[in-house]
């Protein structure tokens, strides 16, 4: 029965001090997921070179736990292969900030999916080949937040 | 440099007054008492626990058989709620605003699910219960209303006196919580007609783990917790006899409050005008005028309450907010929903209530900061503008 969650000291070092905040102008590919009405929205940019996500910048509405998922997401991102990136967990998100309190989970989904849909978006407006995991996860996210709009209105 | 601490949720609780732990530490030594034991020992509890109750009574306007210990004001909430539906079972319609307490609100769900009807009144968009409204759902099948008297969250303060005269000449119970009101905005309890009232310690200095539920005389209630028949059969447990006894003296601080609240009061302002004067896109919540003396509810546009509060809690500063995301159920405040706000809203809202040690310099200190944080947080969010959000007021 314990009552209380607490942040870990990783969750609150990245909180106070997000890394790779901001925007990028000119990105190759931009995710956003999450909603108002549940008080989280992260909005995720990529830039990619030669297969390779060579810088990543955030943006995100949300508590604690979701700026600092968002910005560990970057941190863990950076440099990787899509490839690579796509092949990361919440998990890794998780365990990279000493973990989250339960009812935080959430919100390392959201950053995984934010970066997912980033990747999406550079594949798509490329022309390159889509995996269908990726395809189906995208509509399962844009299926979700169209509904929850809906349920807000 | 020694860091700053600013404690702003005295709506959540109170620390201790110095001279209520003086007047309790007796009680938990050389008095340790049972006060049901016939002997000296508990001879010399029962009468501090008697004096406590007399303190309570003349504080209310009430007789000192109407005042019953419980440990908490969701026991007594509790207590009042189940406890006249229990005892009064030809009536199922109970009327409570949609702002209450959640442990009055949940106890009406729970008998909602035994089924009675519960009528959720609702509210404006300053927190106010529409009287006529009220007027109109009391009917036949009505055993109870309960309501509110100042809100923890937005500090609305409703009209009980005029609420409490409706049921009387309706002849319906009327129950009021008055945790945060109580020591803030005078009460008596026969010129209000009011039947059950909860009243809390540890909002006014006392201890935690004590509270009290008036029931008038005459007022058909049955106990929710059973054993050995003490508090007149109401509430059984063995007494907590410091603990009361604290409650007691707290009360008996309370003697001085309307100086105290009118310092309050003007803190209060100042805050108030200082963070609509400096930060853009941001409100109050609740009612301007009909307030807590405490109370500063405030939202924040295109910022999320949770990570407000966490950063001005590494600047020191303490306070709360309606955002689901501080919450265990992940849903806003239902008290700002009820009021008319969207979720965006709810969940940027930050309450800042002050207190007996609230100074000048510390609301300075905010408003030094506050601007400072919402910065930083509107930086970090996606957001430039909620403009297609916005409601109309």
């Amino acid at each position: 029965m314990r009552q209380q969650f607490s942040y870990s000291k990783k969750v609150l070092k990245h909180f106070k001090s997000p890394h790779n905040l901001g925007k990028i102008k000119d990105a190759d590919g931009v995710g956003e997921v999450g909603n108002l009405a549940c008080g989280d929205v992260m909005k995720l940019y990529i830039k990619v070179e030669d297969n390779k996500i060579i810088d990543v910048k955030f943006q995100t509405y949300g508590c604690a736990a979701a700026i600092a998922t968002s910005s560990i997401t970057t941190d863990l991102v950076k440099g990787k292969t899509i490839e690579e990136a796509l092949a990361m967990t919440n998990k890794e998100v998780i365990d990279s900030l000493d973990g989250l309190p339960p009812i935080k989970i959430h919100c390392s989904l959201l950053s995984v999916d934010a970066l997912n849909e980033a990747i999406y978006n550079y594949l798509k407006e490329n022309n390159k080949e889509i995996p269908e995991y990726l395809k189906q996860k995208h509509e399962r996210i844009w299926v979700l937040q169209e509904a929850e709009n809906k349920a807000e209105k | 440099m020694k860091k700053r601490k600013v404690y702003l949720d005295y709506a959540a609780t109170t620390p201790v007054d110095s001279r209520v732990i003086r007047a309790m530490m007796p009680y938990l030594g050389e008095y340790f008492g049972n006060s049901m034991s016939l002997h000296a020992q508990g001879i010399k509890t029962s009468q501090a626990v008697e004096k406590a109750r007399e303190i309570m009574a003349k504080a209310l306007n009430a007789e000192n058989e109407e005042i019953v210990f419980t440990g908490s004001a969701t026991e007594s909430n509790n207590l009042a709620l189940k406890g006249v539906a229990e005892a009064n079972p030809d009536k199922k319609k109970i009327i409570i605003s949609a702002i209450e307490h959640d442990c009055v609100r949940n106890s009406a769900i729970w008998l909602r699910g035994k089924g009675y009807k519960v009528v959720m009144l609702p509210v404006d968009r300053v927190g106010k219960i529409d009287f006529e409204q009220l007027k109109t759902e009391i009917d036949e099948e009505t055993l109870l209303v309960s309501i509110i008297h100042g809100n923890n969250e937005v500090g609305t303060i409703q009209d009980i006196g005029k609420i409490g005269a409706l049921c009387r000449e309706r002849g319906v119970y009327f129950h009021t919580d008055a945790s945060q009101s109580f020591g803030k905005v005078p009460i008596d309890v026969k010129k209000m007609n009011i039947d059950l009232l909860t009243a809390s310690s540890h909002k006014i200095y006392g201890p935690k783990g004590v509270a009290i539920l008036y029931v008038r005389d005459g007022v058909k209630i049955n106990p929710i917790i059973h054993g050995g028949g003490h508090e007149g059969g109401l509430r059984s447990a063995t007494v907590n006899v410091a603990a009361i006894v604290g409650m007691g003296k707290a009360v008996e601080l309370l003697k001085n409050s309307k100086a105290q609240n009118l310092k309050i009061k003007k803190l209060r302002d100042k805050l108030i005008k200082g963070i609509l004067e400096t930060i853009p896109d941001c409100w109050l919540n609740g009612d301007p005028k009909e307030r807590l003396a405490n109370n500063v509810n405030i939202s924040f546009e295109r910022v999320e309450g949770e990570s407000m509060l966490m950063e001005l809690d590494s600047r020191g500063i303490m306070c709360s907010t309606g955002s689901a995301c501080s919450s265990n159920s992940l849903a806003p405040s239902h008290v700002l929903l009820a009021m008319g706000l969207n979720a965006p809203e709810a969940h940027g809202s930050l309450r800042f209530s002050l207190g007996r040690w609230t100074s000048e310099a510390e609301i300075n200190y905010v408003l030094k900061k506050l601007p400072i944080v919402v910065k930083k947080m509107r930086q970090i969010s996606p957001f430039k503008s909620f403009d297609k959000l916005k409601i109309k007021l």
